[in-house]
């Protein structure tokens, strides 16, 4: 039968003589890989659930993340660790889905010429970003990365926040009308604390409102409100309790099981 | 069998008898439209492969960062962008204007379509040069432009799609072609690809958010990403092939069974494969795994492709020795057949998770890119250039330095990537006795793959040297061109005009 289809004067040479039709089969075909990726992820909210303690971004951070938008920071380094060991240990525990959900867009990357900042945050003082964003052969002698000394002249765009924050909650994010009326406020006040310790640990002064500190909010924030997932513990509490006992050697007494699970989901 | 379009279009040697062999009708290609195409191909092919070399220079020597606006991180999606869609957009543009009015036997639909598509398409592209460098961009991979040029894309697709199915609609041949079919899954897919991926809520003129977030932006990312390599580089390439190569061989297609099988199977397949790149990241598993799955089967359409391409010049093999367009297909195609081995290689998980994140991938890509995408465009140009111009070719021999050059320049670059992507990915992993990181500091490892990026630099270089050349000659040629080029008459029997279309 098939055969028939693909002869030269089967079913298909008939079909080659409609281009509507053809059109239409085409169509066809491309939509039924797109929905049977799609529709699940869409129709199934646990994606787009945002693990205990992620919020969004704070509006500093926000202004500092479309600074690394605008330097296409993300073409260099990804933010998504990898479920491997190696990724751990290098760059902590593994990304997971519902820290992105406030992501708008994405940036987990497809490159690492440089490393991986998915939690980069609290990583470095304040000053070591200002520094290393100036030239970054200052604080890693062997980089490749482009300096970006102008971000320590170029001021923040704080006019903008309002109108951002209002069109990300548009698209799902929940600021609130008391978060918006006050980002600009919030965020100067977030770039003076900032500003204030990179001065303290001997850095620029009057950084304040730079995009530096903008970035360096974005880049400290990264990673960081992850806790550990109490939705997805790598073991059950009995298995934990065992693992113990095999490990002492004795039944636990004084270390609480519950304090390890907890370092343990966050070494994981 | 497809038969390949004859070179010549004589119509009275098809007038039945009693048919009237006066009555012809008497029509003409718009051919001044592939030329503008043509030449915007090779201009922009070389600005966006000279900034390709720029970047290649930066990466082993950071120096070469010029300022805010010409830093890697700006530069590299201009790159990306000026490749994709100025030099391999130009180029499929130029062939599906050229072949699709001589396989319907009709004009364009519109003139000034094809004009408004022109113009249209190139005030895109140096919108996109300036709005890239100044920092304007969504940071989508390869969709880095800001919503009003995506809503001018968005026009310029659907005008370009109008004139074509008007094209297709005034058709005087009753069977659409094989190359035909590529572009069609081309015109539409890219039209769903582009708006899907590009759905966004605007703050500013030059500042939007995607309406997806997290997970759904990674898949939305990529269904549009792979989906741009598969309809935007490969299956308008698959056309382009299908067309010129029986003509530049004068053979007909190797088989029209293995086209039918292979078209349907590559446009349903390829649309699967997108979250391969996403191994192992926060996707749910399922979706990596169905995408690397698809990936995988999507070898033997791909490698259909490929066998229809370089069967079709069986007996024909002599006829590389003089032509070196068919030089630049047979390379092309075969190119096209490593990097489609490659892909599905590259989308299994295990390999995937050394060869992720590295420069495999770079390397990858321009074995696609800068065999499969750029030697079929440059094969094209030489076959078009004499008969758009109606000269011969200025030089053959520099023509022959250029596929040489370019071969070489092809190697050394892919090579350098793939050692540069497996050593940086095996010292990613490397533990020592204790179980500690080997190579705890990140610039460890990319100190060691700094003499690759010297080599991929050399190797680019001598790629763009070959552009060069081509350049000189298409210079040289276009020169000694008569001053008018009239469009090409064709005269065709009014009966076989009156086909019934569906």
């Amino acid at each position: 039968m098939f055969n028939r289809l693909i002869k030269s004067n089967g079913a298909h040479r008939r079909l080659e003589g409609w281009p509507l039709v053809f059109t239409i089969l085409t169509v066809g075909a491309i939509l039924v890989g797109t929905v049977v990726e799609f529709a699940p992820i869409f129709l199934v909210g646990n994606a787009t659930e945002p693990l205990e303690g992620v919020e969004p971004w704070t509006p500093l951070e926000l202004a500092g993340r479309d600074v690394y938008i605008r330097e296409g920071c993300n073409n260099c380094h990804s933010q998504m660790v990898r479920p491997f060991r190696q990724e751990e240990i290098r760059y902590g525990p593994y990304s997971r889905a519902g820290e992105t959900v406030y992501e708008t867009p994405h940036l987990w990357g497809s490159k690492r010429t440089g490393p991986d900042l998915a939690r980069v945050g609290g990583k470095y003082p304040h000053l070591w970003h200002v520094r290393h964003m100036e030239n970054p052969r200052s604080t890693s002698p062997a980089s490749i990365m482009p300096p970006y000394p102008h971000m320590l002249t170029k001021e923040t765009d704080y006019e903008s926040l309002p109108a951002k924050m209002r069109g990300l909650r548009r698209l799902g994010l929940p600021y609130s009308d008391e978060q918006i009326a006050g980002a600009i406020d919030d965020a100067r006040q977030q770039a003076e604390a900032i500003a204030t310790e990179v001065a303290e640990q001997g850095g620029p002064e009057r950084l304040r409102d730079k995009e530096i500190i903008a970035l360096t909010a974005f880049l400290q924030r990264l990673g960081t409100d992850y806790q550990g997932s109490p939705a997805e513990p790598d073991r059950e509490p009995h298995e934990e309790q065992e693992a113990i006992e095999v490990l002492t050697d004795a039944a636990p007494t004084a270390p609480a099981p519950a304090a390890l699970a907890d370092a343990t989901d966050r070494r994981n | 069998m497809a038969v390949a379009p004859s070179p010549t279009h004589d119509p009275a040697a098809a007038v039945p008898a009693g048919a009237g062999a006066s009555r012809f009708e008497v029509f003409s290609y718009d051919d001044k439209i592939v030329r503008y195409f043509v030449i915007a191909t090779a201009l922009w092919g070389f600005i966006g492969m000279l900034v390709g070399a720029l970047l290649a220079l930066q990466l082993p020597f950071p120096e070469a960062n010029l300022g805010e606006y010409l830093s890697f991180g700006r530069l590299r999606p201009l790159h990306t962008n000026a490749v994709i869609f100025a030099f391999a957009g130009n180029a499929i543009f130029a062939a599906i204007y050229y072949s699709t009015q001589r396989l319907c036997k009709a004009r364009m639909f519109s003139d000034a379509m094809s004009k408004f598509h022109f113009w249209g398409w190139q005030a895109i592209i140096v919108s996109a040069a300036i709005t890239l460098p100044l920092g304007i961009t969504s940071s989508k991979e390869y969709a880095e432009l800001e919503w009003p040029i995506d809503i001018a894309i968005a026009v310029v697709w659907v005008v370009f799609a109008v004139n074509f199915f008007g094209t297709l609609w005034k058709r005087r041949e009753k069977h659409m072609y094989v190359a035909l079919w590529f572009y069609i899954a081309t015109i539409v897919t890219v039209a769903v690809l582009h708006i899907g991926n590009s759905l966004a809520f605007p703050i500013s003129l030059t500042k939007s958010y995607p309406i997806y977030r997290g997970v759904q932006d990674a898949l939305v990312q990529w269904w549009y990403g792979h989906n741009a390599v598969a309809f935007f580089l490969t299956t308008p390439f698959l056309g382009l092939m299908y067309y010129f190569l029986p003509k530049a061989a004068e053979r007909p297609v190797f088989s029209y069974r293995l086209s039918i099988v292979h078209f349907w199977s590559l446009v349903f397949i390829y649309i699967w494969a997108g979250p391969h790149h996403l191994n192992y990241t926060a996707v749910p598993e399922w979706a990596a795994t169905l995408g690397m799955v698809f990936s995988v089967m999507l070898w033997m359409p791909s490698w259909g492709g490929m066998i229809n391409g370089l069967f079709t010049l069986r007996g024909a093999w002599h006829k590389l020795r003089d032509s070196v367009v068919l030089k630049m297909f047979v390379v092309g195609i075969t190119f096209y057949g490593m990097s489609t081995f490659e892909g599905p290689l590259l989308s299994i998980k295990t390999v995937n998770a050394l060869s992720h994140y590295t420069d495999w991938t770079i390397g990858h890509v321009h074995s696609g890119a800068l065999g499969w995408n750029g030697f079929m465009t440059f094969g094209m140009i030489y076959w078009l250039v004499p008969r758009l111009w109606r000269t011969p070719l200025w030089s053959q021999k520099l023509a022959t330095w250029h596929f040489w050059i370019g071969t070489l320049g092809i190697i050394l670059y892919v090579l350098s990537m793939y050692a540069s992507g497996v050593t940086q990915g095996l010292m990613w992993r490397a533990f020592d006795q204790a179980g500690r990181l080997m190579y705890p500091d990140f610039t460890e490892t990319v100190v060691q793959i700094i003499p690759m990026y010297w080599v991929r630099l050399i190797g680019g270089l001598m790629y763009l040297g070959g552009v060069v050349m081509m350049l000189y000659n298409m210079y040289r040629t276009i020169r000694k061109a008569p001053s008018t080029l009239p469009d090409p008459a064709v005269a065709i029997p009014r009966q076989a005009a009156s086909t019934p279309a569906a």
